[in-house]
């Protein structure tokens, strides 16, 4: 829906309730970084915001190749984004790669910036096309926005007195330029970011800044557009927020769960796309007595997280999926051994190397149920990317309390994806506090508290409590080495009642819209934001659909059953082939429909609608 | 730092261990020991059970940490805070521990399966960090365990359950790869001669920093005698090198024997036969910069040479701990100390009226 809002200089300024837009260039061309200064500036009108990065494995593959391209899509808006939109509805696009690339997505009659400089007979050999699209009409269904920003940006940029290659760098702020004035967005902000950012380089600063504003006053003054666009600000809950990707979040997450339980956090990982920023984001951060150890290998990780839990620091670790796997077998050691430890799973596309640098959420069932032997772990699933904030926290908490390793769920999409997320009072977290700790009198290694189960945290440097633990398993209460048959069924028990345990503890399961209706659609994950959306608009169109997202796996919260029955039929949208479908099934009488989408990137809304659609058809 | 201050232990009162003089039982743990009659590893557990109470440091400050395999029942077998880890894993597992708690004393106990072959990385990656460690590796040169099967430090040619055509593999030296990684102490020792051992093991208690000790020792069951070239009372002046720092590098009866260096090769001299300056003997220097001659006599083995026993090398470097909780003051002295509000407050932010 769009209301004319006047025309002021000319041009009609058209009021949109959201936009969705994307950058796309040469990996090298600083897509990520206008992309996410946009992303900053929607922010900070009011705007809400969710943003979905999108680059390639390859650091640098050739210039100008299909293969090469990145992009940063944005969808911001005057009310509750979820998502980073379906479908951008503007282009920009720096070559004729990122054109061919990312063309299929954008809406028919959608807007496409194209630098035309880069449209040169070489570049649209890269690109693999035969003519040209500018000149061949095969764009006739877009509105087509030729503009020669590589000759422009030298111009603008030619007083720097910087090299032409530096000069040339410059062309991405060009671009943010001309969305700045299609989105009607001020420049200030950007020009005092430039400031802050390359203070040491004032030439840098200064051609970058040219560029900026020679593309605002290009848009605006040349005939590019008929009309340019306003999002109005969002009516969100008043306070202050941030902008925050997953990854950051549960850094944050880690921190402020170690400073309540005040202890020393250990997070020992090895690099692994799309988790190292956690591991970068903790190491700046020391100040809190995060220790971080960026280890020989994935194995190494986990089992120096495994070793600073004995010794009494918060002990985490983090990965993705094929790390994962390399992990397993100490995790069943934190299960035999009943430490506290965290593992973050940030999946990507697999098996194997798979597509190192897409989302998907197949690690489900390894996390559940990946471990040899009777290895019972606590399992969550971050839903968004402040969620991973809260879940972290909640991990810490939870391994902590239940003495247990307890595997977060998040993904490549939460991993980069931003968000705004009201920024937590630390005040008002809960502490995170231990149970008595066991006295000299009274102490032995496998004495459980009656109500969690959990044996006490008794770590070396407390004298009278000397003790070993281990692999082999254990007698009951005395933690002695033991073989016996009964003593071993016994403990498989108790470590899965314990586990099971955790639910007490947990919030309940919520349903979102009513109690009851034609439609459920249960999800986990990354998935939160298309799955809300989607339903809130059938919910808008009056339909019986509601949504009940599971960030508990396991346990899972009570009383699901009732909620289940309550609904004619439930759909579980998932990326991976039915992983959570698999253990509903395996739980709950009730049928479960699949909807699977496997191809390394979130569901669109409409994706999620089409099916509720067609469950809803009589 | 490992070297517990006594007066600080006595700030805990009423724990008896701090105000007593621990003994050798103090370490023994009701566990029953299960290792077989006449293995080599109840030598070294009588070593760490007397070494234990003359280091200064209060029981619970102890920690054992092992990976899997005979040797790494140990843990068991001594009253300290000890984790019996998975495969390979322990001086991961070490390092963890270590970082956590930098106070506390923490030992690696591993064999020449669980260390140099399905935990190799970890070791190195241990001694390079140069984590305040101290590991020992027991090399009976053999997998007991599993009974039998031929291991990584297994000689070339050795026949087995699993290789009863002879082992076609050329062994990984422990000495070698300790000393390629940059340990700070690296030392080799003998289960059969308890004073050697003892000492041995002491000197790599009081290193700060990564110290490594393998400890040769013999598996009664699948490897029986296989350093009875080294342990024979009669033959084992002529068989191994007692190392010295300063020393020359002398053996046999009466030390006639000397390792001379020509052309980058050592070679076996008789002082008696050959008219050789006693000047011009190999003189240990466990301090070197380079781990030249370390390695060089690390390599030293029968039959054609002695084995050498005692410290290849012993050098100061900071550790790793020490410089992750010099970041971690180093921040804090810098920034404050960490607070939360700033923290979550800090990166894009925007109010909301």
């Amino acid at each position: 829906m769009a209301t004319a809002l006047g025309n002021a200089k000319d041009k009609e300024l058209i009021q949109v309730h959201n936009a969705t837009v994307r950058f796309a260039g040469d990996s090298g061309d600083g897509m990520q970084l206008v992309g996410s200064q946009f992303a900053d500036l929607a922010s900070m009108v009011g705007n809400t915001i969710r943003t979905l990065p999108d680059y390639p494995s390859e650091i640098r593959a050739p210039a100008g190749s299909l293969g090469g391209v990145s992009g940063y899509q944005l969808n911001f808006g005057d009310y509750e984004i979820t998502t980073p939109g379906d479908e951008p509805f503007v282009l920009v696009a720096m070559n004729p790669a990122a054109l061919k690339v990312n063309l299929p997505e954008l809406q028919s009659r959608g807007i496409v910036v194209v630098n035309e400089d880069e449209f040169t007979e070489a570049n649209l050999r890269k690109a693999a096309y035969d003519s040209n699209p500018l000149e061949d009409g095969s764009l006739d269904d877009y509105r087509v926005i030729p503009v020669a920003m590589t000759t422009l940006n030298d111009e603008a940029t030619r007083h720097t007195g910087l090299s032409k290659p530096q000069r040339e760098r410059c062309k991405n702020f060009f671009a943010l330029g001309i969305m700045l004035w299609l989105y009607d967005r001020p420049m200030q902000p950007v020009l005092e970011w430039l400031m802050k950012k390359f203070a040491r380089t004032r030439d840098v600063m200064a051609a970058n800044g040219a560029s900026l504003r020679a593309g605002y006053n290009f848009a605006d003054t040349a005939e590019l557009f008929r009309v340019h666009y306003h999002v109005a600000q969002a009516s969100l809950p008043k306070g202050r927020y941030r902008r925050i990707t997953g990854n950051e979040a549960a850094a944050l997450g880690l921190i402020a769960a170690a400073s309540k339980a005040k202890r020393p956090l250990v997070y020992a990982s090895y690099p692994i796309t799309p988790a190292s920023e956690i591991l970068h984001e903790l190491s700046r951060h020391k100040e809190f007595d995060v220790r971080t150890i960026q280890c020989e290998d994935e194995i190494a990780a986990c089992c120096a997280a495994i070793g600073a839990s004995f010794a009494g620091a918060i002990g985490c670790t983090g990965t993705s999926g094929p790390g994962l796997a390399l992990k397993t077998e100490a995790i069943g050691l934190a299960v035999m051994t009943e430490l506290p430890l965290v593992v973050i799973d940030v999946q990507r596309a697999g098996p194997s190397t798979g597509l190192p640098t897409k989302t998907e959420q197949a690690d489900l069932l390894m996390a559940m149920y990946g471990r040899h032997g009777e290895s019972p772990a606590i399992v969550l699933a971050a839903s968004s990317p402040g969620d991973c904030f809260q879940m972290a926290f909640e991990a810490v908490r939870l391994a902590t309390q239940f003495m247990t390793p307890v595997l977060l769920l998040s993904d490549s999409f939460l991993a980069n994806s931003a968000e705004p997320m009201p920024i937590p009072d630390p005040d008002l977290l809960p502490d995170i506090e231990f149970r008595p700790t066991a006295t000299p009198d009274n102490f032995a290694p496998y004495r459980r508290d009656p109500k969690t189960l959990a044996r006490p945290w008794v770590v070396p440097g407390m004298p009278g409590m000397e003790h070993r633990i281990g692999g082999l398993e254990k007698e009951d209460v005395t933690g002695a080495v033991s073989y016996d048959a009964a003593n071993h069924g016994k403990m498989v028990e108790l470590r899965a009642r314990k586990v099971a345990a955790a639910a007490e503890t947990i919030p309940p399961a919520q349903v979102s819209g009513p109690e009851s209706g034609e439609v459920l659609v249960v999800g986990w994950g990354s998935t939160y934001g298309a799955i809300a959306a989607a339903v809130g608009e059938l919910q808008q169109r009056g339909l019986a659909v509601s949504h009940l997202h599971l960030r508990y796996l396991n346990p899972l919260p009570a009383k699901l059953a009732e909620i289940f029955g309550r609904f004619r039929s439930i759909l579980v949208p998932e990326n991976n082939l039915g992983h959570l479908r698999i253990i509903l099934r395996s739980r709950f009488p009730q049928a479960f429909e699949p909807l699977a989408k496997v191809e390394g990137r979130p569901f669109l809304i409409r994706e999620i609608t089409a099916k509720i659609e067609e469950m809803l058809k009589p | 730092m490992t070297s517990a201050n006594p007066s600080a232990t006595a700030a805990n009162p009423g724990q008896e261990d701090c105000l007593r003089v621990l003994t050798r039982k103090d370490f023994q743990t009701p566990q029953e020991v299960r290792w077989c009659p006449g293995c080599g590893d109840y030598s070294i557990l009588n070593q760490i059970h007397k070494l234990m109470p003359t280091l200064g440091i209060p029981r619970e400050k102890i920690v054992f940490i092992s990976g899997i395999g005979c040797a790494s029942r140990f843990p068991y077998y001594v009253n300290t805070y000890g984790m019996h880890g998975i495969h390979g894993r322990a001086p991961a597992i070490a390092t963890g521990v270590k970082c956590s708690n930098p106070e506390l004393s923490v030992w690696v106990i591993t064999g020449d399966g669980d260390g140099l072959s399905i935990g190799t990385n970890h070791l190195i990656h241990a001694m390079r960090r140069n984590v305040d460690l101290k590991i020992l590796l027991f090399n009976n040169r053999i997998y007991g365990l599993t009974k039998g099967q031929y291991s990584p430090t297994s000689e070339f040619g050795k026949k087995t359950k699993s290789s009863p055509m002879g082992t076609i593999e050329q062994p990984i030296r422990p000495v070698q790869t300790a000393l390629a990684s940059e340990a700070t102490f690296v030392a080799r020792t003998i289960f059969a001669d308890p004073a050697h051992l003892g000492k041995t093991i002491e000197a790599a208690a009081r290193h700060t920093g990564a110290a490594f000790v393998e400890i040769l020792q013999n598996c009664r069951v699948f490897n029986d005698d296989a350093f009875d070239v080294l342990t024979d009372r009669a033959a084992r002046d002529e068989t191994r090198i007692l190392l010295e720092h300063g020393e020359p590098i002398r053996f046999g009866a009466g030390g006639r024997k000397a390792v001379v260096v020509r052309n980058m090769e050592p070679h076996v001299v008789d002082l008696d036969a050959e008219k050789i300056d006693e000047r011009d003997l190999l003189v240990h220097n466990a301090q070197a910069t380079s781990p030249g001659l370390a390695a060089l006599l690390g390599a030293l083995e029968p039959p054609e040479f002695p084995t050498a026993l005692g410290i290849f090398r012993q050098v100061n470097r900071p550790t790793y701990n020490e410089l992750l909780m010099n970041q971690v003051r180093d921040s804090v002295a810098g920034r404050g100390s960490g607070d939360l509000k700033k923290l979550l407050g800090s990166g894009t932010t925007w109010e909301v009226e």
